[in-house]
C-alpha cells in the first residue's frame, strides 16, 4: 500500500489547466522530488493534496484511505503534514510556544481551556526536544519574528514534524536560504525520520539530487516523466525543457 | 534551560498584580468614598473590556458590535428584576447563560468572515439589536429605558445604597473572579491555540487545528463575560436604556482596549480606568471637548505606542532594567 497516492487529478481555473490527469504514488519512506519550471503546477498539486483546493475530478489517497472529500485540518489529523514555500509562522510566538501548540493540537489538548499550559509538561518537553533536533534549542524562547531567515525555515520543518506526519510535503524548503545557512537545513532534511514519506518541491538541484530517490517532472500541469535521479538527469526531454533551459527560477 | 519553567514563568502571578488588586480593593473605599459609584462603573467597564480583549487581543476577532452582548446581559438581568426576581447573583448567571447562547449562535456567522466584513457584521448586529430593544417596549421600556428594576440585598445581607459601597464591592468581586477565569483561559493550551490562530490561521489549519471551532468557543465565552458586565450595570444602576447595546458603547470599549494595550488583560483594565476617570474629570467642565481629547490621545497612542499604554510601560521597564 502506498503512503500517498493521487489518482487522475484534474483541476482547471476556467480555461487554464493547472492539473492534468496527475497520478503520483509514494511508497512508505519515499524521498520523492517534484520538479518543473515555474507555473508547472507544483504548488497547485500540493494544494490539491492538502485540501486547500478541490480537484475537478480524481482522488487523493492517504495510507489507502480516500481523503478527497476531507477538510484540510482533518487530513492533517490523519497524518499529512506540510511546510510552506513562504514562511507561514507565528511571528509573535516563540518557537517553543509554536511547537507546543502544534503538539497540543495533535494530542487533542488544544480544547483544554481551564488547565494551565505548564501542566502539560510532556507536550512542552517534546516540543523542546524537537527544536533541539533541528538546531533551534538556543532560539526556542525568542519571538519567531526575531529569528534569522534560515532559522525560520528550520522552524517551518519543525512545526510540520510536530504534528507527527506519516507523509510530509515540503514546498521549496530551501527557498531563499543564504549559502551560509543552507548546510544546517540540508542536514535536517537528510535526517528526517526514515518511515516518513516525503514529497518535496525544490528548485535547488543540489538538494534534489542528493535526497530524492525518485523524481517527477511536471510541465503545464501534466507529468512529463518520472524516474530515478540519474535517468531524469540524462533524459533529453527534461534537459531540453527544464535543466538545460535558459530559465528555471 | 528547562522549557517547562519558561512556560510556567510566563503565567506566574507577579507581585505587581497582587499590589494592583489590593489597591483596587482598598483605595476607593478609603480615599475616594465620594467616587464609589464611578469606581463601580469602572469595574463593570473593565470586565466588558476584558471580554473584548479575549476575542480581539487573543483570538484576533475584530468587533465593532460587542456592546450587543453587554446590552443583552443588561436587559436579561434588568427584565428579570423588573418582573419580580431581584436576586443579583442568579441574575448574573442567567445573563451569562443567555448571552452565551446568543453568542454561540452568532459565532457561526462571525467565524466565516474577516476584516471589513467582520466589522460590518458585528456593527449590523448591534444596530439590529438596538432597534429591537426600542420596538419591544412592553419588555424593554423602549427608548425611555427599562424601569422598575429592584436589586435585592447582596447575599441577603448588603443593601445597594446610593453611596455605592455594596455596588463597588460587588462589581470588583465579580471582576476579580472573572479576571482569574480569563487569566486561566489565556494561559491554557486553548489560549495558546487562539494566539496561534490570530498570528497565522493558515498555519494552524496546516497543523490540524479546527480554527472555526476554536474561535466559536472563545466568542461564546467572551459573549458571556460581556453579558455579565451588562447585567452588573443593570443591577447597580437599576436602569437599562437602549444605549447599553449601541454603537457608541462598542466603539468606546474598543478605544479603551487599544489605549490600554491588547492581548494582555491588564491593558483592558488600565484602558477602562484611564478612559472612565478621564471622562469623569474632563467632562465636568468641558463636556463638549471630551471627544477632542480622546481622539487626540487615541491617535498619539496608536502612532507612538502601538502596543498600548501598558505595552509602552513594559518597554520602559525593560529599558530601565537594562540601563
Amino acid at each position: 500500500m502506498n503512503s500517498l497516492e493521487t489518482r487522475n487529478l484534474n483541476k482547471a481555473f476556467g480555461k487554464l489547466v493547472v492539473a492534468d490527469n496527475v497520478s503520483l504514488a509514494l511508497p512508505q519512506g519515499a524521498r520523492h522530488a517534484l520538479i518543473g519550471p515555474n507555473g508547472a503546477g507544483k504548488t497547485t498539486l500540493i494544494n490539491l493534496i492538502t485540501g486547500a483546493l478541490r480537484p475537478d475530478t480524481g482522488s487523493v489517497q492517504l495510507n489507502g484511505e480516500d481523503i478527497t472529500s476531507l477538510l484540510p485540518d482533518a487530513r492533517v489529523k490523519r497524518g499529512l503534514g506540510r511546510t510552506f514555500q513562504i514562511n507561514t509562522l507565528f511571528p509573535q510566538l516563540t518557537p517553543l510556544e509554536s511547537a507546543t501548540m502544534a503538539i497540543c493540537e495533535r494530542d487533542a489538548l488544544s480544547g483544554h481551556w481551564l488547565s494551565p499550559l505548564a501542566k502539560h509538561g510532556a507536550a512542552i518537553d517534546e516540543a523542546y526536544d524537537l527544536l533541539g533536533r533541528v538546531g533551534l534549542a538556543d532560539a526556542a524562547t525568542k519571538p519567531t519574528r526575531d529569528l534569522a531567515y534560515g532559522q525560520q525555515r528550520l522552524l517551518e520543518i519543525a512545526l510540520a514534524l510536530a504534528s507527527s506526519p506519516k507523509v510530509l510535503l515540503l514546498d521549496e524548503p530551501a527557498a531563499g536560504v543564504p549559502k551560509s545557512e543552507s548546510a544546517a537545513l540540508f542536514e535536517v532534511i537528510a535526517g528526517l525520520p526514515e518511515d516518513i514519506s516525503v514529497l518535496f518541491i525544490e528548485h535547488d538541484m543540489n538538494l534534489v539530487f542528493s535526497f530524492a530517490t525518485s523524481i517527477t517532472v511536471l510541465v503545464q500541469g501534466a507529468i512529463l516523466t518520472e524516474g530515478p535521479p540519474d535517468q531524469i538527469a540524462h533524459d533529453p526531454q527534461v534537459r531540453e525543457i527544464y535543466l538545460g533551459g535558459a530559465h528555471h527560477g | 534551560m528547562d522549557p517547562k519553567s519558561w512556560i510556567r514563568a510566563k503565567a506566574r502571578i507577579s507581585p505587581y498584580e497582587a499590589i494592583f488588586w489590593i489597591a483596587a480593593a482598598v483605595i476607593p473605599f478609603v480615599f475616594f468614598e465620594n467616587y464609589l459609584s464611578l469606581a463601580a462603573s469602572v469595574a463593570v467597564t473593565a470586565l466588558f473590556c476584558i471580554s473584548l480583549d479575549m476575542i480581539l487581543g487573543y483570538a484576533g476577532i475584530i468587533s465593532l458590535g460587542h456592546a450587543a452582548f453587554f446590552g443583552i446581559g443588561a436587559y436579561t438581568a434588568g427584565i428579570l428584576s423588573a418582573r419580580g426576581w431581584g436576586e443579583p447573583i442568579s441574575g448574573l448567571l442567567l445573563a451569562a447563560a443567555v448571552t452565551a447562547a446568543v453568542g454561540y449562535i452568532v459565532s457561526f456567522m462571525i467565524v466565516r468572515v474577516q476584516h471589513l466584513a467582520l466589522l460590518m457584521i458585528t456593527l449590523g448586529l448591534s444596530f439590529l439589536l438596538a432597534e429591537l430593544a426600542i420596538s419591544f417596549d412592553q419588555f424593554t421600556g423602549g427608548s425611555d429605558g427599562l424601569q422598575g428594576i429592584d436589586t435585592w440585598k447582596l447575599l441577603g445581607i448588603w443593601k445597594f445604597s446610593l453611596w455605592g459601597h455594596t455596588a463597588y464591592a460587588y462589581a470588583l468581586a465579580t471582576l476579580f473572579v472573572l479576571f482569574l477565569l480569563a487569566r486561566r483561559i489565556v494561559h491554557s493550551p486553548f489560549g495558546l491555540t487562539l494566539e496561534a490562530i490570530r498570528e497565522n490561521p493558515v498555519r494552524t489549519t496546516a497543523l490540524g487545528a479546527p480554527n472555526h471551532a476554536h474561535l466559536r468557543k472563545i466568542f461564546t465565552i467572551a459573549a458571556a463575560f460581556a453579558g455579565v458586565a451588562g447585567a452588573l450595570l443593570a443591577q447597580i444602576s437599576e436602569t437599562v436604556s437602549p444605549e447599553a447595546l449601541g454603537f457608541q458603547r462598542s466603539a468606546e470599549i474598543a478605544v479603551m482596549l487599544i489605549l490600554g494595550g491588547t492581548g494582555r488583560l491588564y491593558g483592558a483594565i488600565l484602558g477602562a480606568i484611564i478612559f472612565m476617570i478621564a471622562r469623569d474629570q474632563i467632562s465636568g467642565f468641558y463636556l463638549q471637548y471630551w471627544y477632542f481629547w480622546i481622539g487626540l490621545i487615541l491617535i498619539l497612542v496608536v502612532l507612538f505606542l502601538p502596543r498600548g499604554i501598558l505595552g509602552g510601560l513594559e518597554r520602559l521597564a525593560r529599558l530601565g532594567r537594562r540601563a
